[in-house]
């Protein structure tokens, strides 16, 4: 009846998961408690879970991140901690059996649902405002696309408390990943958590390559897109043309799994070299989808704050699309030692370091842009420049790593973690703590604290460096990645300072907290009433703060790059036009809805409860179906309503 | 309309390159789909990249030749082909305001779609009891998943079919249901697509 | 100004109230690289930067020059970025500004030259060394090469020495200034032979041979390992792999064919089953065809 659920998967016996599952239990009824005693439910779900306003939907991507960067943070603190104690012949106090875990689902939570929901939802929040439109392509898929995001990310902290989650690594490699290694159902969770949040990730792909391809304000031509946009189309390419290898790879294992069959078995004649082929032919544009959006965030910091254009647009905008047509010609890069040929493994390392070279331009660039500006330090341009140095060293070791003899020896060593993390914390977070900073005041109506911003930097920076360059050296020392105890005492000082950094990063994560703590208490004093704190170049800045649902009253016209900027300076940004009624699409509850069904589906199937996936199936095939007759879904806002708003805006009249 | 103008550059200068505005909803509606097709044209690709691969790996069991039924397949393409000419049909009538027209061309296309599912489903069903289910070997899986992928993108097709019909008759052919039609329509002629990769990779390429 | 709690079409819309805006810190520190002390350790050289024979010796130098030749680009970059970021500060009176500067046809055609001479330098590096050092390539030297057949269970190392008849588990002794010609396989899952001061790891997979060639240049013991996750016993995946003179090699084999079990059937499928920190064992005698029958999954023991 409850397929292979029974009492049994819950740890009873193994203390660490439970008292978590119990403290985030409590954290979770205290918050949902507080709610109902605020009599806040009824706000909620009108203004946040049935909202399709791509704001709104950006703000619960990065509210996902951040909760998320706590969970997949304490997995690394415990693998940090764990390596650290379990030195010679000490076993620490994780057996391999929970130590697999953790480190399988922290890569798992940092990929999937801190680095993509942050880069996802930046380019909702951003891209409709700078662009000059009203909202994305499709605003109810854009909201279903957040909550299967969020149910994935829901269903994964499942695993801790029902059953275990995966113990094969964040690659799920076969044969390793297939039932006769990994018979429990952790390899399952995995699996379908990830199916679940891709088509959520397909989905805003899709909406995102439509929204910059075919909706921008009158006059912008593709070449006087902000470069921001240029980076969000070219990650949603490869979202859109990579996320669908991965959901037929998994599908294939999940059919292996659940159905006997043998695309990636040991038996049969199931090829596991396959999977690899397959898994990187997308994890390798996988990287890029998180990377670009974070050089678009750094090309308008660094602009805004330099006070000057972005030096060479057209080469910025040429060495993205050479990024995104060169990552699919890389993959290999990632099983040099797996026993190709000669040529074949020279051909893709050569491969890799080209597409160092657009990289490096996209650097170049960024450096003459800073040259004869006039810079200002806030937090984003300090997470920018911290950026600009970190970067370049994780770019220097992957290009070393891009030469096969030398992977031969460093591949899958600690060397290789402490390379991704830099390109990852220096390039990705840095570049979503960038825009989380710059963005803020415009998404709330307030900046952040200055100073606990700088604070939460400087640990960042601190503690990336201290935690992950002793990890270059104990690889090229001899130490190998995903291991739970280390049998060689002289490297237990290296691992310590590794454990100081981790600290460090935590410190950083606590100045982030109370940043957003402090803001929120000292609001008043940092409001943003006119809607351009930072004297902004890109459009987003020529709306109040926050935008109203509609964004713009009247689309602006753009003649021009940095079409904002233009406007200052003709002197263009208050004069009053004439408004007209705005048609804007009402809210909907599908996308929650689907995600809850989406929910139940996915647990079922994980824990094989059949009759409970066809009940869940049809009820998404029923809430699409109910969803797809309905009428009536756009609203109409007056002309006389906008022009209040917008006058309010314009300063030329008193707050109602 | 009017707007905070700045100097606006003549809309024909820059129509041609992308500064013509916001497309019209039927455009977008209709590149978004495109946009999910090619993805879906992608995840097909993985599956035919499998079974390029595993096309060989017959773990003794049978093999291509052993278990195609050509004169089938030439039936199932031929269904399939016409029930897409049907839809084609269905479409221009649509566009023509032909609603009578369009519920039977498309109830065509829905019978030969159903033709090509049971041809297939049945060939399916004829293979398991010789004992090529898709768990005997790594060929069978690779078939049965590309081949069986393809049939539910055609089934789902026929749900779909009937639900727009469904939704003409009450609705009739109003702007928003002439859009989703657009989108049917790109949908059931790139699964015609598909199917002449799987009848060419899979079927003449396969059997010697 | 908007009430960000409430902006959804259908909501009044309420302004917030007016308040002064804040005053804006401009700052700039210095900070020292955090990273400096950590790329040196204190302990001897290990690993790849304490290379023990040809293919290890030419990796290394491969990592060092690739590294120099990178740094040319890196280390003035990361000066520059650190410098122009301090000079254009906004409160450096004397710096030179150029609000307009948004390109220039010299400097643009300059950075891209830049990092593309890098790569068609560091691209020849990149074919010469993978083809010197492909895995597959015979060494050449003196002595003529040894076989030895890897196999990689669950969760430790056994090598067959086909040619001499007798096996070993977690240790692998070999004659130094020889060259090794590895074959290699897997009885479960796929792990990585991993003998980082002699040399390039390869995967090994079940139903499939891979292959290696490594050399010890002088005796000494080499700590090896699997470098890929295969579960949990993996952390204990551990092996030593000892070069020894030619004609203690010989006396090794001798004594190990004199004593310790045979690995026939019934021994595989024992030595088959999960089994974690296996201590160093050996036996005295192979079945014929041992490694060909793990190979081809026909022997008892196979998932």
């Amino acid at each position: 009846m409850l397929g292979k659920l029974s009492w049994s998967v819950i740890p009873f016996s193994q203390p660490l998961p439970l008292y978590a599952m119990g403290v985030v239990g409590l954290a979770i009824l205290a918050v949902l408690g507080i709610i109902t005693r605020k009599g806040w439910w009824p706000y909620l779900w009108r203004e946040w879970l049935t909202s399709v306003d791509h704001k709104r939907i950006g703000v619960m991507y990065l509210i996902l991140a951040l909760i998320m960067l706590l969970r997949g943070y304490s997995d690394a603190i415990m693998m940090r901690s764990q390596q650290a104690i379990a030195v010679g012949g000490a076993q620490g106090y994780l057996p391999p059996d929970h130590y697999n875990q953790i480190f399988s689902s922290h890569g798992t939570i940092m990929i999937f649902f801190v680095a993509m929901p942050f880069v996802i939802g930046l380019m909702n929040f951003v891209v409709p405002l700078q662009l000059g439109v009203r909202d994305v392509a499709f605003p109810v898929l854009n909201s279903v696309s957040f909550w299967l995001s969020a149910s994935g990310a829901l269903l994964i902290n499942v695993s801790l408390v029902i059953g275990n989650f995966a113990r094969t690594g964040w690659m799920g490699y076969p044969p390793l990943s297939e039932l006769a290694f990994s018979p429990d159902q952790g390899v399952d969770y995995y699996l379908w958590v990830l199916q679940i949040s891709g088509i959520g990730t397909l989905f805003a792909g899709i909406n995102m390559v439509t929204t910059i391809l075919k909706l921008r304000a009158p006059g912008m031509t593709y070449f006087r897109m902000p470069v921001f946009c240029w980076s969000a189309l070219t990650s949603s390419i490869l979202i859109v043309v990579a996320f669908p290898i991965l959901t037929a790879t998994f599908a294939m294992l999940l059919l292996d799994r659940y159905l006997g069959m043998h695309f990636f078995t040991n038996n049969a004649g199931g090829n596991m070299m396959m999977y690899v082929n397959l898994f990187w032919a997308w994890g390798h544009p996988e990287v890029y989808i998180l990377i670009l959006p974070a050089f678009g965030v750094f090309s308008e910091v660094i602009a805004t704050f330099s006070r000057k254009p972005l030096f060479s647009y057209r080469s910025m905008v040429l060495a993205l699309l050479a990024i995104c047509v060169l990552s699919f010609m890389v993959w290999l890069h990632h099983f040099f030692t797996m026993g190709a040929s000669a040529d074949v493994n020279a051909f893709f390392g050569i491969m890799s370091m080209i597409i160092g070279v657009p990289t490096g331009v996209k650097v170049f660039n960024w450096l003459f842009t800073l040259f004869r500006g006039r810079i200002v330090f806030t937090t984003p341009v300090l997470y920018s420049i911290g950026f600009m140095v970190t970067f370049v060293i994780g770019g220097m070791t992957g290009i070393l790593l891009a030469v096969p003899p030398v992977d031969f020896v460093l591949h899958n060593s600690v060397f290789l973690v402490a390379h991704f993390h830099n390109v990852i914390i220096g390039g990705v977070l840095f570049g979503a703590f960038a825009g989380y900073n710059y963005w803020f005041p415009k998404a709330f109506g307030f900046t952040l604290d200055e100073r606990w911003g700088k604070a939460s930097f400087w640990c960042w920076l601190v503690g990336f460096y201290l935690a992950f360059m002793p990890l270059y050296v104990l690889g090229m020392m001899g130490m190998t990645r995903r291991l739970q105890h280390i049998a060689d005492p002289s490297w237990r000082p290296l691992l310590l300072v590794a454990e100081l950094g981790a600290i460090v990063i935590f410190l950083a994560i606590l100045c982030m907290a109370a940043q957003l703590y402090v803001s929120i208490r000292t609001r008043a004093s940092r409001r943003d009433l006119t809607g351009d704190p930072w004297n902004g170049r890109t459009l987003e800045w020529a709306t109040s703060s926050p935008p109203p649902a509609y964004n713009f009253a009247v689309m602006p016209r753009v003649a021009t790059i940095d079409a904002f900027w233009e406007m200052k300076r003709r002197g263009l940004t208050a004069i009053e036009p004439a408004y007209e009624p705005i048609e804007m699409p009402r809210n909907s509850p599908i996308g929650f809805i689907i995600a809850f069904f989406a929910v139940i589906t996915g647990f079922s199937l994980i824990w094989q409860i059949w009759w409970l996936v066809i009940l869940g199936l049809l009820a998404i095939l029923l809430t699409v179906l109910v969803f797809g007759w309905s009428e009536n879904r756009q609203l109409e806002i007056a002309a006389g309503d906008v022009a209040r708003l917008e006058r309010v805006r314009l300063g030329l009249g008193r707050p109602a | 309309m009017t707007s905070a103008t700045i100097d606006a550059v003549p809309a024909e200068l820059v129509r041609g390159r992308g500064g013509g505005g916001p497309a019209p909803t039927r455009t977008v509606v209709a590149y978004g789909f495109w946009i999910f097709i090619v993805s879906d044209i992608t995840m097909f690709s993985a599956l035919f990249a499998a079974y390029a691969v595993l096309s060989g790996r017959t773990a003794g069991g049978p093999t291509a030749g052993e278990l195609v039924n050509l004169p089938h397949v030439f039936i199932e393409t031929m269904c399939l082909l016409l029930s897409s000419y049907a839809a084609g049909l269905g479409a221009l009538s649509a566009e023509r305001w032909r609603q009578d027209r369009f519920l039977i061309f498309s109830v065509f296309t829905f019978l030969l779609g159903a033709v090509f599912l049971f041809i297939e489903i049945s060939d399916f069903a004829a293979m398991m009891k010789v004992g090529a289910g898709p768990s005997r070997s790594a060929f069978l899986s690779a078939y049965w998943a590309l081949v069986g992928a393809h049939g539910a993108h055609v089934t789902s097709g026929l749900v779909w079919l009937i639900y727009m019909m469904a939704q003409v008759v009450a609705k009739g052919l109003r702007p928003h249901v002439l859009r989703r039609l657009l989108c049917f329509s790109l949908f059931w002629h790139a699964l015609d697509i598909i199917w002449v990769g799987v009848l060419t990779v899979v079927y003449l390429m396969g059997v010697p | 100004m908007h009430d960000w709690r409430y902006a959804t079409p259908d909501a009044l819309l309420r302004p917030s109230s007016n308040a002064p805006e804040g005053a804006r810190n401009s700052r700039l520190r210095h900070w020292l690289a955090g990273c400096a002390p950590m790329l040196v350790c204190s302990c001897q050289r290990q690993g790849i930067l304490d290379p023990q024979g040809p293919i290890a010796s030419a990796q290394q130098l491969l990592l060092i020059n690739a590294t120099e030749i990178m740094l040319v680009v890196v280390v003035p970059v990361i000066l520059a970025t650190l410098g122009f970021a301090w000079w254009y500060r906004s409160s450096n009176t004397r710096a030179k500004r150029s609000e307009e500067l948004a390109y220039e046809g010299r400097i643009d055609f300059v950075v891209w030259s830049i990092p593309a001479l890098v790569v068609i330098l560091l691209g020849g590096v990149n074919w010469i060394g993978s083809h010197e050092l492909d895995p597959r390539a015979p060494i050449s030297a003196n002595a003529k090469p040894l076989q030895v057949d890897v196999v990689s269970l669950d969760w430790k190392w056994l090598f067959i020495y086909p040619d001499q008849g007798i096996a070993a588990v977690n240790q692998l002794v070999i004659p130094a200034g020889t060259p090794i010609n590895f074959h290699l396989t897997s009885a479960t899952v796929m792990n990585s032979f991993l003998i980082q001061q002699l040399g390039s790891q390869i995967y090994t997979m079940p139903g499939m041979t891979t292959h290696l060639n490594l050399l010890a240049d002088n005796p000494g013991e080499y700590p090896g390992i699997s470098a890929n996750f295969s579960g949990d016993g993996f952390a204990d995946m551990r092996f030593t792999a000892k070069a020894v003179r030619t004609a203690d090699f010989d006396a090794w084999v001798a004594q190990v064919r004199g004593s310790g079990p045979a690995l026939d059937s019934p021994g595989y499928a024992a030595l088959a089953k999960p089994s974690e920190a296996v201590p160093p064992m050996t036996y005295r005698s192979v079945e014929p065809k041992l490694f060909e029958r793990i190979v081809n999954q026909t022997v008892i023991g196979s998932q």
